[in-house]
């Protein structure tokens, strides 16, 4: 018999009732793919703490430049020493922390947490699979995302802290800046884009290979799609960027000129480089991913928020098909808009012009989505549970964010507004309010499935509208600032540059903003820990009375995920249909005799 | 592979020699063809790349069974070959597109 | 608890897990050595002056290598014929001469690093240009065996004939006459930066497939007699890995050597 596929031949001997693995086998080393989701999503969500706690010092930095940090000031003092003397933060630690803040919560929270945790969980619940594909491999992927993420971590106690060149990290400054930062940035980024070449092939060969009979393509609930496709533009456009890491990384260890051009001078100093590089092929390659990581990020929001709204309103989702098409057409399309971020570059008319058509393109599958998801509320009882409510303000908030890029993405406004705040403003509205408050809404929705219990309610909301309130004041003024010149990764918040004293005064509006946003995440962090032991226990399989078919395991699923065989006869929303006995009906119930 | 030849057994030894020769031909010829001078560099870097372009058809069609591969793998690898061609043609592209340089 | 279509292939995709499972780590290899050609093209499309070296790699050396690399493509589909008509002991001896050919490649391959490592290009203070093999290195002076000339841009086209009338001797340089002394090695230049790149990510794919050969000639080897179906399957996989690794080669061995 075959056992698990990357098994060894001890593995056959593993025959079904099997002792009871121990603790380390059960919880850290386990193959179980709900296990490794669970994994990805407690660290995802500590990288996301923390990647939030180096905004808040950054926000302090530019609303009072030059003056020590409150609370933490002295702490910093203490770990990284003279960077932070006094309590104050140097430009070089805001430089760190800048680039850190970013790569975080791109590689190390958000996309982990999207893909890696809510994907690794529920997709093979969903197809109604036993596990993942490969899951050895899985537990391979969340161990080298690990690893990366302890090489990133560790960088800051280096000599020389972090890397300090933004999370872009633009050659020649990248290769200028004398510290080993950098160099662990790169190793990082190499583990952690084998971590996702790995969790990609496993989630698309699972939904290929292990659908359950019956689950036909066009039955995936939509959460599936979005990781599906999700996993494609990881599996395809990460390669690129490992290839310009590991360029780079020769660029800073062995002194090779792949991205330094010819008489580079550094400090004045025309450096020993033999020259000959691109700076611009960085560019290139780097945004080759990161263009596709922003739909990374985003479709796997636009999964959850359409299982969580379909769900609440008790209706089929409005254009199912359309929602997968477009879905397809984001992916497709996303791999050939990159060099939008780059018309500062010296570009010319004919390949900005293309790149300007592919951008306006891409915005059309976007607002489809959005549009059904819309309309899927019309005339709908909605429940406005918590996730439910994250679920509507995602919608606008997500729309802001979207709608704010189309300047962006034509050349002639974007040379206008490219690295102000404008950027920072837009690219979080699509991320923060837009793909967070969906993780959100998906950890409120599916933790009773996970934990067997449910989190509170009235906390929920406290949490919701203080979140809701809170990223408006942070984000929403940055689109001013930005729109009046004031450009972003500057130390002192752009107190150099002759701007309106008003402008410069939204800098503490901001700040206080971002602590009341971080004082709205306590009761998240309380409600969440409690819940886990405390909550009240649910007392259906189901509570949500849902359709899809993680609902129809046991709660938790035990290894191996369901108690019964699975076989799948209608799409995945099939919610108040005329003439059924509920409002509901679970794609795996038999159909009625005619 | 238990895919797509059930039954018949013993692979075709022969064309898989048949194969190593031409893998073998077309290595000499394109290590030879690089002594020969076209007149123009790029000559040569033509013929190289269609030797290596015939050399990549025998190993992805003949030795990795492309020819009778199943439909799924088909539409990885097209959408793979469509993004990699535009990887290729459009950072090139933008780096010989300079801004006052005319498009025509 | 058994996860289906390890073996058999499923119905409707007619293929096993692993099989979709390889080629969709083949299609992010393609994007990965795809990134890294499109920088050679794009590096070497846009060289200061459109110069570019060329000649600088021993061509025998590397026909060699690309003939036993193809070898070695070859025999591991007759490893896997061996085991697809029951021959368990033919199947051993076409794993390991695959593993044989996938070594010495390495060993050749090492051979011409090495050499590289050892090759010096001394600029001197009178602005003449030495090129050569390290003889011999002490505190005062240097000896190459190699050519000179006035300026490296006589070495760069090396299958030139004005580069292969040049005299090969040996050369005693003081130190005190020696302004510049570099080595073959990647901060050299952008070509020699690709030509170790490269050539190192494609050695160190080469190594990953003959830990995993190796695990299937050796140990993993007892799996025939428990699960034959499976095993088999492996073999397959392992094969499709390694006609990439030759399928990449195909195209360094050109574009480094060759042009």
């Amino acid at each position: 018999m075959q056992t698990a596929i990357q098994s060894m031949p001890h593995g056959a001997a593993h025959a079904e009732p099997h002792a009871e693995p121990g603790f380390l086998r059960q919880y850290v080393f386990s193959t179980d793919h709900k296990v490794v989701g669970i994994q990805y999503g407690l660290t995802a969500l500590i990288f996301l703490l923390f990647g939030f706690f180096l905004m808040l010092t950054m926000r302090w930095q530019i609303a009072h430049p030059g003056q020590p940090v409150p609370v933490v000031g002295p702490l910093l003092e203490a770990v990284l020493g003279q960077v932070a003397k006094g309590g104050m933060m140097s430009p070089d630690l805001y430089n760190s922390f800048g680039a850190m803040h970013g790569t975080i919560m791109v590689f190390l929270a958000i996309v982990p947490l999207a893909v890696g945790a809510f994907g690794n969980y529920l997709v093979p619940l969903q197809i109604g699979a036993i596990d993942m594909a490969f899951p050895r491999l899985n537990m391979t992927s969340y161990q080298f995302y690990f690893l990366g993420g302890i090489i990133m971590f560790a960088s800051f106690f280096i000599p020389g802290g972090a890397a300090q060149a933004g999370w872009t990290s633009y050659p020649p400054l990248a290769n200028a800046i004398p510290t080993d930062g950098q160099t662990f940035w790169l190793l990082g980024m190499v583990f952690l884009i084998t971590s996702s070449l790995l969790g990609s092939v496993n989630i698309i060969a699972t939904i290929i290979q292990l659908r359950a009979p019956g689950m036909t393509w066009m039955r995936l609930p939509f959460f599936v799609w979005a990781q599906f496709v999700a996993s494609f533009l990881l599996l395809l456009a990460f390669p690129p960027l490992e290839a310009a890491g590991v360029m780079q990384l020769m660029d800073k260890v062995a002194g090779t000129s792949f991205f330094l051009p010819t008489g580079l001078a550094v400090g004045g100093a025309v450096g020993q480089a033999s020259g000959g590089g691109s700076p611009l092929l960085w560019q290139h390659l780097f945004w080759f991913l990161a263009h596709p990581e922003v739909y990374v990020l985003i479709l796997p929001a636009l999964g959850i928020i359409a299982e969580i709204i379909a769900n609440n309103t008790r209706k089929p989702l409005w254009g199912y098909k359309t929602l997968v098409y477009a879905a397809l057409a984001l992916g497709f399309i996303s791999f050939i808009v990159w060099a939008h971020h780059m018309y500062l570059t010296g570009m010319g008319t004919t390949i900005a012009t293309f790149f300007q058509t592919t951008t306006m393109l891409i915005s059309v599958p976007s607002v489809i989505i959005l549009t059904c998801l819309l309309i899927s509320l019309w005339g709908g009882s909605i429940r406005f549970n918590t996730p439910m409510l994250f679920a509507s303000a995602f919608l606008p908030m997500f729309g802001i964010g979207g709608l704010t890029g189309l300047p962006l993405g034509f050349s002639y406004s974007d040379i206008h507004l490219h690295d102000t705040y404008y950027v920072i403003g837009h690219f979080h509205y699509v991320v923060a309010p837009g793909t967070i408050f969906a993780l959100f809404a998906g950890i409120y929705f599916w933790f009773p499935k996970v934990t067997g219990r449910v989190m509170n309610e009235f906390w929920g909301r406290v949490h919701f509208w203080g979140s809701l309130i809170f990223m408006n004041v942070v984000f929403m003024p940055m689109f001013v600032q930005g729109l009046s010149g004031m450009l972003r990764r500057m130390s002192d918040g752009g107190a150099t540059y002759a701007l309106r004293p008003d402008v410069h005064e939204l800098n503490r509006v901001i700040l206080w903003g971002a602590v009341c946003l971080a004082l709205a995440q306590i009761p998240f962090i309380i409600n969440f820990f409690y819940s886990i032991a405390r909550g009240p226990r649910v007392t259906s399989d189901n509570p949500w009375n849902a359709t899809t078919l993680e609902w129809q395991t046991p709660t938790p699923p035990g290894h191996g995920n369901f108690d019964k065989p699975i076989q799948v006869y209608r799409g995945p929303y099939e919610y108040s249909v005329p003439g059924a006995s509920k409002d509901f009906t679970p794609q795996n119930e038999l159909p009625a005799k005619a | 592979m238990s895919g797509h030849s059930p039954g018949n057994a013993p692979v075709q030894i022969r064309k898989y020699l048949a194969i190593f020769g031409l893998m073998l031909l077309a290595t000499l010829m394109t290590a030879g063809a690089s002594y020969i001078p076209f007149g123009n560099r790029s000559i040569n870097v033509i013929v190289a790349l269609c030797i290596a372009g015939f050399q990549a058809f025998l190993v992805l069609g003949h030795m990795m069974h492309l020819l009778s591969e199943k439909k799924m793998i088909y539409g990885v690898l097209a959408f793979t070959a469509i993004f990699l061609v535009c990887m290729f043609a459009l950072t090139i592209l933008a780096h010989h597109d300079l801004p006052g340089a005319t498009a025509d | 608890m058994e996860i289906p279509y390890t073996v058999k292939a499923r119905p409707d995709t007619g293929l096993y897990n692993a099989k979709v499972g390889l080629w969709l780590f083949l299609a992010s290899e393609v994007m990965l050595f795809g990134g890294l050609f499109s920088s050679y093209v794009l590096l070497r499309v846009g060289a200061p002056g459109g110069l570019w070296p060329r000649g600088w790699l021993n061509i025998p050396l590397g026909t060699l290598n690309t003939i036993l690399l193809i070898s070695s493509s070859i025999t591991i589909t007759f490893a896997w014929a061996a085991l697809k008509s029951n021959q368990f002991g033919r199947f051993k001896v076409f794993l390991g001469t695959t593993l044989l050919l996938a070594i010495t490649f390495l060993g050749i391959k090492s051979f011409e690093y090495r050499d590289k490592l050892s090759h010096y290009q001394v600029t001197l203070n009178s602005g003449q240009v030495v090129d050569g093999h390290l003889v011999e290195r002490t505190a005062d002076h240097l000896v190459l065996h190699g050519v000179e000339a006035d300026s490296p841009k006589a070495f760069l086209d090396r299958r030139s004939r004005e580069f292969r009338q040049l005299q090969h001797e040996e050369f005693k340089l003081a130190t005190a006459e020696v302004k510049k002394v570099e080595a073959y090695k990647p901060r050299m230049n952008t070509y020699l930066a690709l030509y170790w790149t490269m050539t190192g990510l494609h050695a160190l794919h080469l190594v990953g497939g003959i830990l995993v050969m190796g695990y299937f000639w050796g140990p993993g080897s007892r799996m025939w007699h428990t699960a034959p179906e499976h095993f088999t399957n492996r073999i397959e996989i392992a094969g499709l890995y390694w006609h990439f690794v030759d399928l990449v080669w195909v195209f360094l061995f050109p574009v480094l050597y060759l042009l």
